[in-house]
């Protein structure tokens, strides 16, 4: 055992505060100590991307970060972009064009989603493929995930257009 | 995968890095993104009780553009390779080879420093920085030294960085002419079944300089200057191009892997130069 330490971050706007041993892996923290539960543990190997969150503006799995490197840092997971009452343009759109069966990769897919559209808002499909390439999804075989993408960023940029 | 117990620092300057790294000599690793690291430690393949993460280091991540050169600091991500605009013009080969690392998420992680200093034969930059004839720099406690990326690697994993010492950046020459990064790998995420960088001058149709690294074909970067000789005074025709493809192939020395056996890591390694070289000459 190594000495445990005394760990700060924000997450989806809450301040979370807690001792930790170093070795702690950041997706045990959040699913497990925090009991946000939306990014889901796949392959914890760093190739299947459902850890995915949103961490100081980067897409980062979290099964491939210590929770004390993330010691003051601004951390969002998929219960911070949109709930059941108020969902994401991207969550709405995998609702509506089927770009998830059984749903597993669907936090860490939307998640990873919102930073591609975030640093492009009008990506190609093959911008969309390559951007995504690190989240892995078994059932769809990506269309659906794809169109789903195309979808959202259409919405999102004509409400930020309706808006102006 | 839970890795082994550590304890944890994040330093605020460079003395006191040194200074732990002093303190528990072999027991210590220095930490840039920790995507090579924590895997292995979580495979309890690496044993790192001490555990340095240098993110809170001022002064090293940082691209500099000079007119003669370009430094990247160690701390510098894949990620801020890509979307560096002056970088594209300056050398695009570092965008298009960045491009070709793991997955987007990875990059974001994944820094130039912990690629080139790892040592592993799968990563891409240090046969990129052999074909750029970059520069280490490294520091430690009796000072900094600068170490050619071409006389770099050791051995797999095995560097001429010391245990006590932190790489700290590495500056290339403005590459001129032509520039490919070319990868064959089986899916995202995978290390290259064979990867070559090339770099090359073209003048009234004449290659007057090249540069050509492989990677993943040996236990260490392939610097190869055979197959550069094997260019220079060409056209770059297809005589040319089977003569490099020819002189490279006996400078790897490819082992048997789950990427294929060795015949076929030849044949690839030859498809993937000589796509290299027709893609640089094409740009030159």
């Amino acid at each position: 055992m190594s000495n445990k330490m005394h760990i700060k971050f924000t997450v989806n706007g809450k301040v979370e505060e807690f001792l930790a041993e170093p070795r702690e892996l950041l997706i045990y923290t959040l699913r497990e100590r925090l009991n946000i539960t939306g990014p889901h543990i796949g392959c914890e190997t760093s190739h299947c991307g459902a850890c995915s969150v949103t961490i100081d503006g980067k897409s980062v799995k979290a099964c491939t970060m210590f929770a004390v490197q993330a010691d003051g840092a601004d951390i969002t997971t998929i219960e911070g972009i949109g709930g059941p009452d108020d969902l994401h343009p991207l969550q709405n759109a995998f609702k509506e064009h089927h770009g998830l069966q059984c749903g597993y990769c669907t936090p860490g897919m939307i998640t990873r989603a919102t930073k591609l559209l975030e640093e492009n808002p009008n990506p190609t499909e093959e911008e969309i493929r390559f951007g995504m390439a690190g989240n892995i999804c078994r059932c769809t075989g990506y269309q659906n995930i794809i169109k789903a993408i195309q979808h959202a960023a259409a919405e999102m940029n004509a409400a930020k257009e309706a808006a102006e | 995968m839970i890795p082994a117990a550590f304890e944890y620092y994040r330093p605020k300057d460079m003395a006191s890095v040194l200074s732990l790294l002093e303190e528990h000599g072999d027991d210590a690793r220095v930490m840039a993104g920790g995507h090579s690291l924590i895997p292995m430690m979580k495979l309890r393949m690496a044993d790192v009780p001490h555990l340095i993460d240098l993110q809170d280091i001022d002064g090293l991540s940082e691209i500099e553009i000079g007119a003669d050169t370009i430094k990247i600091g160690a701390m510098v991500t894949q990620m801020d390779l890509i979307s560096h605009e002056g970088l594209a013009d300056a050398a695009p080969i570092l965008r298009e080879t960045a491009l070709q690392i793991a997955d987007p998420q990875v990059r974001y992680m994944g820094t130039v420093g912990g690629n080139v200093a790892n040592g592993d034969p799968g990563n891409d930059m240090p046969g990129l920085m052999q074909c750029l004839d970059a520069t280490m720099s490294v520091i430690g406690p009796d000072g900094a030294r600068d170490i050619l990326a071409r006389e770099f690697y050791e051995a797999a994993y095995m560097t001429a960085r010391e245990d006590d010492e932190v790489l700290t950046s590495v500056t290339i020459p403005r590459p001129k002419g032509g520039h490919a990064y070319e990868k064959q790998k089986r899916k995202i995420g995978d290390y290259a079944t064979a990867a070559a960088a090339v770099q090359i001058v073209k003048e009234n149709g004449v290659c007057t300089s090249a540069s050509i690294a492989m990677t993943n074909l040996s236990d260490i970067p392939i610097h190869s200057p055979d197959a550069e000789a094997a260019l220079v005074g060409t056209a770059v025709d297809d005589a040319a191009i089977k003569a490099a493809m020819q002189a490279m192939l006996g400078d790897i020395d490819p082992n048997e892997d789950n990427r294929g056996p060795v015949a076929f890591k030849n044949h690839v390694a030859g498809v993937i130069l000589r796509r290299a070289i027709e893609r640089a000459w094409s740009r030159a």
